[in-house]
């Protein structure tokens, strides 16, 4: 027996979470409010995801957690060790073998299938924030539908830069109703979203809020027909795979400013450089 | 093969045991007590419980202990443990009139019914170290104390006010108070709940507003009425007896500010209040709390909407918590690898561009 619930949280709790998730999936892009729980990990740190994935899990799922890509960054090993701990449930780096991935920043590269569900840390869940701090006026907007503002600001930096000037958090329309921030993921990733066979959770604890993508959601990265949405990368191969359409890191490798390119995505670069995929 | 990320797992194991080194600290001096923390630090645990919104003084303690002293760190342990605790049901509300009082002031009445009690303040000290607590690591040993709090018949001194109408009624309108543990904060919000939300609040951001209001951001004007701090009984509602009973007891400090109003196109001139209420002796967070309450109530006293942030019901409510805060904080110091090479390679394309056009 041990000494916490399974996955943590209580089961009351894990009933309102769910609630929560089956109308965000009931209701694609729409973010649902939801009484948060303090986590025993910090704000901002993933307690969005963390209360999303605890109430999502079963015992017989197989976990991966990672942040920018990566199964063996610093905070996904404490998510990972937590749910080992609290809901011992098997754990695993490999894409294809998980049921429920945890992700901060990144999409996986291997093509997800309709088995598994992604589940998202998301800071800011709300893309209109940075143009209308208050939540009560950001409300209004996305019940009207009334998204001019963010149209302005692409257009301005079209205007200013000659192209729009955002390169992660990049704002898409999910089902041709809400806009929706899909996360601090780089807009690389955006066309992932769409039409994606596996269930995608959002979660935003400190910001209590919920929002999901069911299977198979049409989902579009905002644009212009003159300026259509491109999905970019560094424009070099993977230093270890060789991968020349997996999202890299750039990693400065002496003092003289001398760098390589590898990919963010472990797993993928794994399997790539053992000749797998 | 050059993996810029790996290792991470043994470097946490690695600064986790130093962090457990560290919090000992030399092995020849004897280890805090957490019995010490709660009695020698009390305003230390008075704070934590406060804004950890939990009455333990005992856990608050070893919160302060297992933070090394970093009050928001223990405040964010007792929040984690808080969340964990099943809800029985709610108490009462507290009789605070009936507080056995160990320091009650008034700044706007000379005498009041009860009396003007100071209690241990550390008002009218000067401020000068004292040298002897380093050398002796005790002072001379004081008179015994006379009880700590008498059940004196202390009406609040606002009752006063109000019997001859000069300072608004706030009478109970009976609605349930929300709770936003609970239920995730609508905006606008009620005042019980905005009341709620700066009970747990931090205390330097209300310390701030609250001082933003005195030099002219909203400027409330605000009396001291009556502070008050002392033990109240916590009752419960046991719906088998159909009666209360008592739980037990908790120290909690009262404010209620009596704030200049002139009256608007709503209301006649007279007082208004300005409400605040914390878990033991936090009377700076409780005078904050209550020149914060008043500011944010301008707009159904018929105020004007000054600007100020004080007034600013979202601005506050959303920036008040500090472990929501201090969360969102330091999670910029998690790699953020991946969006940083995204802008990368957006200021790189944007330069290129810049460089052929000129």
């Amino acid at each position: 027996m041990s000494d916490y619930n399974f996955a943590y949280l209580d089961e009351d709790t894990k009933r309102m979470i769910r609630r929560a998730i089956l109308k965000g999936i009931a209701v694609p892009g729409y973010q649902v409010p939801f009484a948060s729980r303090e986590m025993p990990m910090p704000y901002g740190w993933g307690t969005g995801g963390v209360q999303v994935t605890a109430a999502t899990l079963v015992p017989e799922d197989v976990l991966k957690v990672i942040d920018q890509g990566a199964d063996d960054t610093t905070n996904a090993v404490s998510i990972r060790k937590f749910f080992q701990k609290t809901a011992a449930v098997a754990v695993t780096e490999r894409t294809r073998e998980a049921t429920v991935i945890q992700t901060r920043h990144r999409v996986p590269e291997m093509p997800l299938t309709q088995d598994q569900i992604l589940v998202y840390q998301v800071p800011i869940p709300e893309p209109m924030r940075f143009l209308e701090p208050r939540e009560t006026e950001t409300r209004r907007i996305h019940a009207l539908a009334d998204y001019g503002l963010m149209q302005v600001r692409l257009y301005e930096d079209i205007a200013r830069h000659g192209e729009i000037a955002t390169s992660y958090a990049y704002p898409v329309e999910v089902a041709g109703r809400y806009v929706m921030d899909p996360s601090p993921i780089p807009k690389f990733d955006n066309p992932k979203l769409d039409d994606c066979p596996a269930i995608q959770l959002f979660g935003a604890g400190r910001e209590q809020r919920i929002y999901a993508l069911p299977p198979f959601t049409r989902v579009r990265s905002l644009d212009f027909d003159d300026h259509p949405f491109v999905a970019s990368k560094a424009d070099h191969a993977c230093a270890i795979c060789g991968s020349t359409t997996s999202y890299l890191d750039e990693v400065i490798t002496d003092d003289a400013g001398g760098r390589m390119f590898v990919c963010s995505d472990t797993d993928y670069c794994a399997e790539m450089a053992e000749g797998g995929a | 093969m050059y993996v810029a990320v790996k290792g991470g797992e043994r470097a946490i194991d690695a600064a986790h045991d130093w962090l457990g080194r560290a919090h000992r600290g030399p092995a020849e001096q004897a280890p805090l007590d957490t019995a010490q923390i709660r009695d020698q630090m009390a305003l230390a645990v008075a704070r934590v419980m406060a804004e950890g919104s939990l009455y333990d003084p005992d856990l608050a303690a070893l919160a302060i202990k297992q933070a090394r002293g970093d009050l928001i760190e223990a405040i964010f342990l007792i929040r984690a443990y808080r969340t964990t605790l099943p809800r029985l049901g709610a108490s009462a509300a507290v009789d605070t009139g009936a507080m056995r009082v160990k320091r009650r002031v008034s700044a706007t009445f000379k005498d009041i019914p009860g009396g003007q009690v100071l209690g241990p303040t550390f008002d009218y000290t000067h401020r000068l170290l004292d040298f002897r607590l380093m050398a002796d690591g005790e002072l001379p040993a004081t008179p015994p104390a006379t009880g700590d709090g008498a059940a004196l018949h202390a009406p609040h001194v606002l009752g006063f006010l109000n019997r001859d109408g000069l300072i608004e009624d706030t009478p109970d309108d009976g609605k349930e108070p929300g709770d936003l543990t609970r239920e995730p904060m609508e905006l606008p919000a009620d005042r019980a709940l905005r009341l709620q939300a700066l009970a747990r609040g931090d205390e330097g951001f209300l310390l701030g507003l609250a001082y933003s209001t005195q030099r002219g951001y909203a400027r409330n004007h605000a009396f001291v009425g009556e502070l008050r701090i002392g033990a109240v009984s916590v009752e419960m509602e046991i719906p088998e007896l159909g009666f209360a009973i008592e739980l037990g007891e908790v120290e909690v400090t009262e404010c209620e500010t009596v704030n200049q109003f002139k009256g608007s196109r709503t209301e006649p001139a007279q007082f208004t209040r300005g409400y605040g209420l914390t878990f033991g002796q936090t009377e700076r967070k409780a005078l904050s709390m209550a020149l914060v309450d008043r500011a944010l109530r301008w707009d159904e006293l018929g105020e004007d909407d000054q600007g100020a942030p004080a007034q600013d019901q979202e601005f506050v409510l959303s920036h008040c918590d500090n472990i929501q805060a201090t969360g969102f904080l330091e999670h910029i110091k998690l790699p953020h690898y991946v969006d940083f090479q995204a802008e990368l390679e957006l200021v790189r394309r944007l330069r290129a561009g810049a460089e052929d056009e000129a």
